[in-house]
């Protein structure tokens, strides 16, 4: 294995740094081929010869390391996958930040168990059902200009159809909307602006969830996907059901979408794996789905001028239907709204280039990347002569709009770019990154670079920036599936590998720089921005109300703390502050309704507290400024203590109270 | 019209000696600006503040992080900061532009023992914050809470006025911020102003 001459120097300086050795020792020089990295500090030396390292382990560890007391440069939102949360990490230090509670309770928070939060859970009923998981996709970062400006965190649960924002002044989920016309979901992303957070079902199902029998004929005439575009309303910071819209889709089973940009901006693109129109019927000894759907050598991409769709609305001829917005697929055919356009074989990703000119398809059950060019894809939309599906959706002929294939692997499944040139396509089955360069509209230029082998199993590959217009290259991080013998063993519930390749320090070539294992579900896709555009508060102003993201009149202050009889219900004003409670004392009787209100009246970052009360199910962390509240009914006598769970001072352990019930 | 006149004239009258009436409005103004600016600052630095925590004494008010700094006070009894000279505080807002007012009336007094008397608060007024200061900072420290959380692990102390200290793991630093050197100049420049008027005097 050989490294780089800059990463070489780079190497001496900085383990010589590490090891406080100002001027590197002549150590003997190592023979030739032997590996072992040379002109390092006797210590620097003595560490690697220790631990058995490699030149490139040693410069991967350098290019990941973060030095003590230093930030990464870039942050990923990675989706929790069924877990319901989103994970927030650094690179290249892949260290976990935060885990964002979205569709899911959380006792480390309080997501779930405090009023507020409760709320926004009870906003994503489904069927007037409160669900507590949530299967987090793809996360979307709201966009200025095609770019992440920072400001919101997007993130649906294909399980049950549902949209999160999460608004990044404090990493904290603030709306969950359930989607009136689909089961579930999968695509999911933002226009350029964030006019719209596109959500796109996955699999076919009647729309609005009502009963109708599985049968060949009722799936063709009856199951339906859709895509939905929910108006994001940023004055408000939050989504506005009455402004958004669905487009009615064939039950090709949806997958993946992405919004075109300057070229092509005002579309969006999704695509299918299920042509067939096939369902499943292993039951009856008939064919799983997996195979059934997957028996024609084409399916299909679906394209929509959102643009057209918004006015179409705003003309107000279009009806509701579960009381929203809903194009049927005849007027979004006939409206030039909705296309299709034949791409290979059971594809998962379609994404949009830096320029917005090209559209990358990824077929998992064909070894290319497929190259469409949207000037071409415009040019067919405007032909009069189209054919058109069974659905009357007209048909962009493949030899009008494909113009390259870059033969990069098996199990082609999804892109990203760097900035510089290059896409970066994930391997499913040869378990590997490719990596090809950008080619012209007359499809010259598309070639394969290089591959590397992942372990194991990648699906999405996440890189900083690598869906907008302006990717800021340097890394790739699968997201692999499985990871088999990359860690310790911890039994037979393996961690997810997030593996980080390095793309920036070699022109062509690529390398593994770290393995970081997650201890919770798949972490499906991820989008990495920089840190410097994230600019979070540190603390609260006091009496912060998650539900208004307003000041509450209802929080108490210091001075109005107190235990008042209002109605029939006790509610308890409690401020919270080094290291008491006040009042530290309530005393109710058997029966009585309690709503209890907390203020964390402390001002100074990172002065959390928590509060949990014995045997009634109440756990919550309350940060500096915030307020909480919760409501139980009293219905067991005794007397239960409650106390602060996060560890705020030297005499945390004094900070506590006692409930009586009478 | 500007004339070269004008200029020769008026650059002559700034290099001239000041008169005691210019240096009493000089010293007032100064004195004015003195109570638009900090004079003293308290900073604490503990391995868990690694920023630190600073409390500013303007002439009329305290700013900064009072509220944390009064949070860990209460461990150790420390009576609120606002509680430390808050009646000084009221009379401060008659005091100081009290004292430049009769730095503006001496300016225009004839009367020798007049002007040192009108001249006498603004001159005084930087000894008195200090002073004041002083026995408060020792008063505070010697008068913690017997009832409080950790008072037996923290003895009587009096805080820095100047210079660098200490109190359990905080390392802390007091230092005179810009108004308290603005009325120090102008406590020198009224000094400058009777010494010029009574000499005038005396020829």
């Amino acid at each position: 294995m050989s490294i780089a001459r800059k990463d070489f120097v780079a190497t001496i300086g900085a383990a010589a740094l590490l090891a406080g050795c100002s001027t590197p020792k002549a150590g003997g020089s190592a023979p030739a081929g032997e590996e072992t990295v040379a002109g390092l500090g006797g210590d620097a030396k003595a560490i690697i010869a220790a631990r058995g390292l490699t030149p490139g382990d040693v410069a991967a560890a350098l290019k990941t390391f973060v030095p003590l007391g230093k930030h990464d440069d870039f942050v990923m939102f990675a989706s929790g996958g069924h877990s319901g949360q989103v994970v927030v990490m650094g690179v290249p230090s892949m260290r976990i930040l935060k885990v964002i509670p979205v569709f899911t309770p959380d006792a480390y928070t309080g997501w779930g168990y405090s009023a507020a939060s409760s709320e926004c859970l009870n906003d994503g009923c489904v069927n007037g059902r409160l669900i507590t998981h949530g299967d987090t996709h793809h996360p979307a970062l709201s966009e200025t200009d095609g770019d992440y400006d920072g400001r919101y965190c997007f993130i649906n649960d294909k399980v049950n159809g549902r949209v999160a924002v999460i608004d990044l002044s404090r990493f904290e989920t603030t709306q969950i909307v359930k989607n009136p016309h689909a089961a579930d979901d999968h695509g999911h992303c933002v226009t350029p602006n964030t006019e719209y957070v596109i959500e796109t079902t996955q699999y076919g199902a009647p729309i609005g969830g009502e009963y109708v029998d599985l049968t060949q004929s009722n799936y063709i005439n009856y199951y339906r996907g859709v895509a939905t575009y929910w108006k994001f309303d940023r004055a408000s910071g939050r989504i506005d059901p009455a402004r958004s819209f669905s487009v009615e889709l064939p039950p090709y089973n949806q997958d993946l979408t992405d919004a075109g940009k300057l070229a092509s901006y005002g579309w969006s693109f999704t695509n299918s794996f299920n042509s067939e129109l096939a369902f499943p019927q292993g039951y009856k000894g008939g064919p799983f789905a997996e195979a059934s759907e997957s028996q024609n050598a084409a399916d299909w991409l679906h394209i929509i001028n959102w643009k057209r769709a918004e006015a179409l609305v705003a003309s107000g001829s279009v009806s509701k239907r579960n009381g929203m917005a809903f194009i049927p697929i005849d007027q979004a055919a006939n409206s030039g709204i909705l296309f299709l356009a034949p791409e290979p074989k059971s594809p998962h990703g379609v994404d949009v280039t830096p320029d917005g000119r090209f559209l990358i398809i990824g077929g998992k059950l064909d070894p290319h990347a497929n190259i469409y060019s949207f000037e071409k894809i415009l040019a067919a939309t405007k032909r009069s002569n189209l054919k058109k599906d069974r659905y009357g959706i007209p048909i962009l002929p493949l030899k009008d709009v494909m113009i390259a294939q870059v033969p990069v692997g098996l199990g082609p499944l999804h892109t990203q770019f760097d900035g510089k040139g290059y896409a970066y396509m994930s391997l499913y089955l040869d378990s590997a990154v490719s990596k090809f360069s950008l080619g012209d509209e007359s499809g010259r230029g598309w070639e394969l670079v290089d591959k590397l082998p992942l372990q194991y199993n990648t699906g999405h590959l996440s890189a900083p920036h690598g869906d907008t217009v302006n990717p800021r290259g340097g890394y790739v991080i699968g997201l692999n599936k499985w990871s088999i013998d990359r860690f310790t063993p911890v039994g037979p519930l393996y961690p997810r590998n997030l593996q980080l390749v390095d793309v920036g320090s070699d022109k062509e070539k690529m390398s593994h720089l770290y393995d970081a294992p997650i201890g919770m579900a798949e972490p499906h896709y991820a989008q990495i921005i920089s840190a410097s555009l994230l600019k979070p508060l540190s603390a609260y102003p006091m009496g912060f109300d998650s539900r208004t993201g307003k000041v509450s009149p209802k929080a108490p202050k210091p001075g109005t703390e107190g235990i008042k009889q209002e109605g029939d219900t006790v509610v308890v004003s409690m401020t919270q502050v080094r290291s008491h409670f006040l009042p530290d004392v309530v005393k109710v009787k058997r029966g009585q309704k309690i709503t209890w209100r907390i203020t964390n009246v402390e001002g100074t970052p990172n002065t959390m507290h928590g509060f949990a009360l014995s045997g009634y199910n109440v756990s919550l962390t309350i940060e500096p400024g915030k307020f909480d509240e919760f409501s139980f009914v009293a219905d067991k006598p005794g007397v239960f203590p409650f106390y602060c769970t996060d560890f705020c001072s030297a005499l945390h352990l004094e900070m506590m109270g006692y409930f009586l019930v009478a | 019209m500007i004339t070269h006149l004008h200029l020769d004239r008026s650059i002559r009258t700034l290099l001239a000696a000041p008169t005691a009436a210019t240096l009493f409005r000089v010293a007032a103004a100064l004195l004015v600006l003195a109570l638009a600016l900090p004079w003293w600052r308290f900073s604490m630095v503990a391995p868990q503040y690694p920023f630190g925590l600073h409390v500013t004494t303007w002439f009329f008010a305290l700013s900064g992080d009072v509220r944390e700094v009064d949070e860990l006070n209460h461990y150790i009894g420390f009576m609120p900061l606002a509680s430390i000279a808050s009646v000084e505080r009221h009379l401060a807002f008659l005091a100081g532009p009290g004292a430049a007012a009769l730095l503006l009336c001496a300016a225009a007094a004839s009367a020798r023992r007049a002007r040192i008397a009108l001249a006498l608060p603004a001159i005084a007024l930087p000894a008195i914050f200090v002073a004041d200061l002083a026995v408060w900072l020792r008063y505070a420290g010697h008068h913690l809470d017997p009832h409080a959380a950790l008072s037996g692990a923290v003895p009587p102390w009096t805080p820095t006025l100047f210079g660098a200290g200490g109190v359990g793991q905080f390392h802390t630093l007091s230092v005179f911020e810009p108004g308290f050197y603005l009325a120090g100049l102008a406590a020198l420049a009224a000094i400058g102003a009777l010494t010029i008027a009574s000499k005038k005097q005396a020829e």
